[in-house]
C-alpha cells in the first residue's frame, strides 16, 4: 500500500454509520425547494439538447435525408430518360413552371460537401411557403422568378441554420464554383461569381437582371437567398452565379451525361 | 424527484440503470421526433425570403 492515499482510516467501523445516515436521509420526506431545483436542472438540459439538435444534429439528420432523396430522384428521372434531341448541348431547355410546392429540380453544389456527411446534393421546389416549403426542408424557387436555364434570374430561398440549413455554407463559396440544378432534363452548370447583402425589403436581387429593374435580360443568373448573419433576420446573404453549360439527361452517356464532377454524387455513390 | 424514481424502480441496482437507460433513450426519441420540431416553429428564425 502506498502511503499517503486517500482511504480513510478505519472504514470498516464507519461504514455501517454511514450506510444508517443513508438510510435515514433516504427516508426524509422531499423538499420543495429539491424538487424545484432538479426541476430547473431538468430544464436547463432540455434547453442544450434542443439547441444541440437544432443548430447541429438536426441539420447532419435532414442533410443525410434530402441527400437520398435526390438519388433517388435522379433514378426516377434516368428511368424516364429519353436521348435528347439533335442539337446536343447547344440548346438550353426550359421547363414550364411546376405547380407550387412540387418538387422539380435538385441544387448540387461540391463546395458545401462536408466530411463525414453524404455529398450536398438537396431538392428544390417551387414558391416560397414558409410552411409548404422551406420549413420542409427544401429549398424554395421564387415563383415571380425565371426557371433554370431561362435567360433571366433563376432565384431560390433556403435557411441559413436549423429547417436543414441548406444555404449554411453560402458564404464559403470561391469565384468560380460550380453551382448545378438538376432538372428531369439535365443539369445547368452554373458559376458563382459574387456574394451580396441586402435588406430583408431588397427585392432587387430577384430582378432578371440582378438589382437593374426594367431591364431586358440577356444572361442566365442564379440567385441564392438566406439569412444574415447566422441565427439573425435582420439581412439576407445573397449569393449569384452566371450559366456556363447544360448537360442533358442522356441514357447512352456514363451516369446519363451528368458532369465527371458530380456524378458520384447524384448516383449515390461515395461521399 | 429523482431520488424518489430510484426508489419506485424494481429490482437490484443494476437493472434500475438498464431500465433508467432504456427511459432516457425513449424520451430523448420523443423529443427528436415530435417535441423539438414544433418548439422549433416557436423560435428558430423563419424568414429567408426578400420580400416587399
Amino acid at each position: 500500500m502506498i502511503l499517503g492515499m486517500t482511504e480513510p482510516v478505519g472504514d470498516g467501523a464507519t461504514a455501517r454509520p454511514k450506510r444508517a445516515r443513508r438510510a435515514r436521509r433516504a427516508r426524509r420526506r422531499i423538499s420543495v425547494v429539491g424538487v424545484l431545483g432538479e426541476v430547473l436542472i431538468t430544464a436547463g438540459v432540455l434547453v442544450l439538447l434542443f439547441l444541440g439538435w437544432q443548430l447541429w444534429l438536426q441539420d447532419i439528420i435532414v442533410g443525410n435525408q434530402l441527400h437520398g432523396e435526390a438519388v433517388q430522384q435522379n433514378k426516377d428521372w434516368n428511368k424516364s430518360a429519353i436521348a435528347p434531341v439533335s442539337g446536343g448541348s447547344d440548346v438550353i431547355p426550359v421547363a414550364q413552371a411546376p405547380a407550387n410546392a412540387q418538387k422539380f429540380a435538385d441544387l448540387v453544389v461540391p463546395r458545401w460537401n462536408e466530411p463525414g456527411q453524404a455529398p450536398y446534393y438537396r431538392p428544390i421546389a417551387q414558391g416560397i411557403g414558409v410552411a409548404d416549403v422551406l420549413n420542409k426542408y427544401n429549398l424554395g424557387h421564387y415563383p415571380s422568378t425565371q426557371m433554370p436555364g431561362e435567360v433571366g434570374n433563376f432565384a431560390i430561398a433556403s435557411h441559413r441554420s436549423a429547417y436543414g440549413g441548406n444555404l449554411h455554407l453560402i458564404h464559403e463559396l470561391h469565384v468560380g464554383d460550380h453551382i448545378f440544378v438538376a432538372t428531369q432534363d439535365g443539369w445547368y452548370q452554373y458559376s458563382f461569381r459574387n456574394l451580396e447583402y441586402v435588406h430583408p425589403t431588397g427585392v432587387g436581387v430577384l430582378d432578371p437582371v440582378p438589382q437593374v429593374p426594367g431591364v431586358q435580360p440577356t444572361d442566365r443568373v442564379i440567385t441564392l437567398t438566406s439569412c444574415n448573419p447566422f441565427y439573425s433576420t435582420a439581412e439576407r446573404i445573397v449569393a449569384y452565379g452566371m450559366f456556363d453549360k447544360f448537360y442533358p439527361r442522356d441514357p447512352s452517356k456514363p451516369a446519363f451525361g451528368a458532369p465527371t464532377e458530380i456524378a458520384q454524387t447524384v448516383l449515390g455513390q461515395g461521399s | 424527484m429523482y431520488a424518489a424514481l430510484w426508489r419506485v424502480l424494481p429490482g437490484p441496482w443494476w437493472l434500475r440503470v438498464i431500465i433508467l437507460i432504456v427511459a432516457v433513450a425513449v424520451v430523448l426519441t420523443a423529443l427528436v421526433i415530435w417535441v423539438f420540431p414544433a418548439v422549433q416553429t416557436l423560435v428558430a428564425p423563419q424568414d429567408v425570403t426578400v420580400t416587399k
